[in-house]
């Protein structure tokens, strides 16, 4: 079964961190990782910008409405990601736009990455 | 990370929120100041017994007020409020209280206290010692250090600048939409003075920290104000600059040339965060002084080598900030652009007029020795180096002239043409490297 851990923080905390702090707690991080490489059961990993980066595609009547930052309302619930391979925001907001044309009453926050580590398991898992 | 580092992390990120909304409450500054510790205090005793509560700004603003209203209360011999252990006990208070305490709730505070800290009759470095100490809470004593002051001197200082603030009467209702955008821009003046603060130092030294206090504060502002493209414009810009960091200085502690740079050393973290934010900005299609420069940062950042730099691209964001923001540093900036596309002579054409206006002006020489020197004009070169010399700074800024006087000396003595003494690469203005050119006090 694949399943996708979603990470939250404060991020007011997180960026409050020194170089260092911030190494440390990856490097810790990076001991589960290394693990669960070891043992298969890691797919591909995102360490994602801050929110300050963010854009949002809230699909509308007419045409979707983009709003600066992030996803802020509680009453929609996480239903799914993509990672889009893009020159830049306006090639993924337009990647958002035709995924809203298929779906109404979506929204879509788009987010840099920050880091990415691709899927390396040699057999999938289904 | 163990408890105690999670709730010191938590304290500080808490700070600038908790403390403006305990100016509101409270409407003086040293009266916030303590409400605030005095909740941090509580939530050391507090956090690691009971746990971190859910919203720790929140808790902290709550906790912070009824302590003071509480020694108040005391003071006047009144019916005292239940003792910390119930105060802690914040689980069914919390809820209500952290939805009424959202981000647009912080968004006017935030910026008030900011505001108050640049506050036009202060000199800008009293501006900065009260933004790290009240904002972000440095102590004294780290200040004096970056500043190279006694802590005495520093103490001094901001009590002086409490005081002044607190006669200025900054109006404590909610500001109207030009109000707010005046604040805005007069606190992002006064981050990007205390990023090149940090910035003018090496990376070593003490003052280095001031660069990532400006940008936590930049992030801080941008969070609460998510569409102003000038404050993305401003974290880019900083965040992009900051990434040179590493490859900045050489082991001697002298400045390198952005392009003598090691680009491997730049900062890929800042670099992604800083063009991810000028990209969103420039969607919005209203440029602004910030802006360009942080496009003109990308476009370094974005040469993997020194020879794929975009100067053409360079030249034309200059000539926009020139006719936003018309100053001689600009077009000395400029120039060297020009310089890299059209040659030195053409440079050399664009700064003669600026000669009065920058007659005290290290980095005029320093730019228009160089020109010179690539033009083979020697004894003009030898001249105005010696002139930037006079005017330099800091002994850095002087060695990195003396390095160029020293090749010069070395050409003539050995007559034989040295490779580097034509080569653009070896500006002593390496324009867009040193954004401590003070553009927003031209």
């Amino acid at each position: 079964m694949l399943y996708a851990v979603l990470c939250y923080n404060d991020e007011d905390v997180v960026y409050s961190w020194s170089k260092e702090e911030d190494a440390a707690v990856m490097a810790r991080l990076d001991v589960v990782h290394q693990r669960l490489r070891k043992e298969g059961k890691l797919g591909p990993t995102a360490r994602l910008l801050p929110t300050t980066a963010a854009t949002t595609l809230r699909s509308g009547a007419n045409a979707p409405l983009v709003i600066d930052g992030p996803f802020a309302e509680t009453k929609e619930q996480l239903l799914g990601f993509y990672v889009i391979d893009v020159a830049n925001l306006e090639e993924a907001l337009q990647v958002a736009r035709d995924l809203a044309g298929a779906k109404t009453g979506s929204v879509y926050e788009v987010r840099p990455i920050a880091l990415y580590l691709p899927d390396e398991r040699t057999t999938k898992a289904s | 990370m163990s408890d105690i580092a999670w709730i010191e992390s938590a304290l500080v990120a808490a700070r600038p929120r908790a403390v403006s909304a305990l100016l509101r409450y409270f409407r003086d500054l040293d009266m916030a100041e303590e409400a605030f510790q005095d909740a941090c205090l509580r939530a050391l005793k507090s956090w690691p017994q009971n746990g971190p509560p859910r919203d720790p700004t929140a808790w902290l603003i709550l906790v912070g007020r009824n302590a003071a209203l509480d020694g108040a209360r005391r003071a006047s011999k009144l019916k005292p409020l239940p003792d910390d252990a119930q105060i802690s006990d914040l689980d069914d208070i919390e809820a209500p209280l952290a939805d009424r305490l959202d981000e647009s709730h912080y968004r006017d505070d935030v910026l008030r206290l900011l505001f108050i800290c640049c506050h036009p009759d202060l000199p800008n470095t009293q501006q900065i010692a009260l933004a790290l100490r009240v904002v972000s809470g440095l102590s004294v004593k780290q200040i004096a250090r970056a500043f190279l002051v006694s802590e005495e001197a520093m103490e001094q200082r901001i009590t002086r600048a409490k005081a002044r603030v607190a006669k200025a009467n900054v109006p404590f209702e909610t500001p109207g939409a030009i109000e707010r955008a005046e604040r805005l821009a007069a606190v992002a003046a006064m981050i990007y003075l205390l990023f090149n603060e940090g910035y003018s130092a090496g990376e070593i030294s003490a003052r280095a920290q001031l660069c990532d206090e400006a940008i936590r504060l930049a992030r801080l502002l941008l969070r609460l104000f998510p569409s102003e493209p000038e404050i993305m414009g401003l974290t880019a810009l900083m965040l992009l600059q900051h990434a040179r960091a590493p490859a900045r200085f050489d082991a001697n502690g002298e400045p390198i040339l952005l392009e003598d740079q090691d680009r491997s050393r730049w900062d890929e973290k800042l670099i992604a965060e800083g063009l991810a934010l000028i990209d969103k900005a420039m969607r919005r299609r209203q440029a602004g002084p910030y802006q360009i420069q942080a496009a003109i940062a990308a476009l370094h950042a974005r040469a993997k080598r020194p020879e794929e730099t975009d100067w053409v691209e360079i030249d034309a964001l200059y000539a926009a900030l020139e006719r936003l923001q018309p100053s001689p540093v600009v077009t000395l900036n400029r120039a060297v652009a020009v310089g890299k596309i059209r040659g030195p002579a053409a440079a050399l054409d664009m700064i003669e007029p600026l000669a009065p206006r920058l007659s005290g002006y290290f980095h005029y020489f320093g730019a228009r020795g160089a020109f010179l020197l690539q033009l083979d004009r020697k004894e003009e070169a030898r001249a105005a180096f010696n002139q930037a010399i006079a005017l330099a700074a800091d002994a850095t800024q002087a060695a990195a002239i003396r390095r160029h006087l020293d090749r010069l000396i070395r050409d003539t003595t050995s007559a034989c043409h040295s490779r580097e003494s034509g080569n653009p690469e070896n500006l002593p203005v390496a324009g867009p490297a040193q954004p401590g050119f003070p553009l927003a006090r031209e």
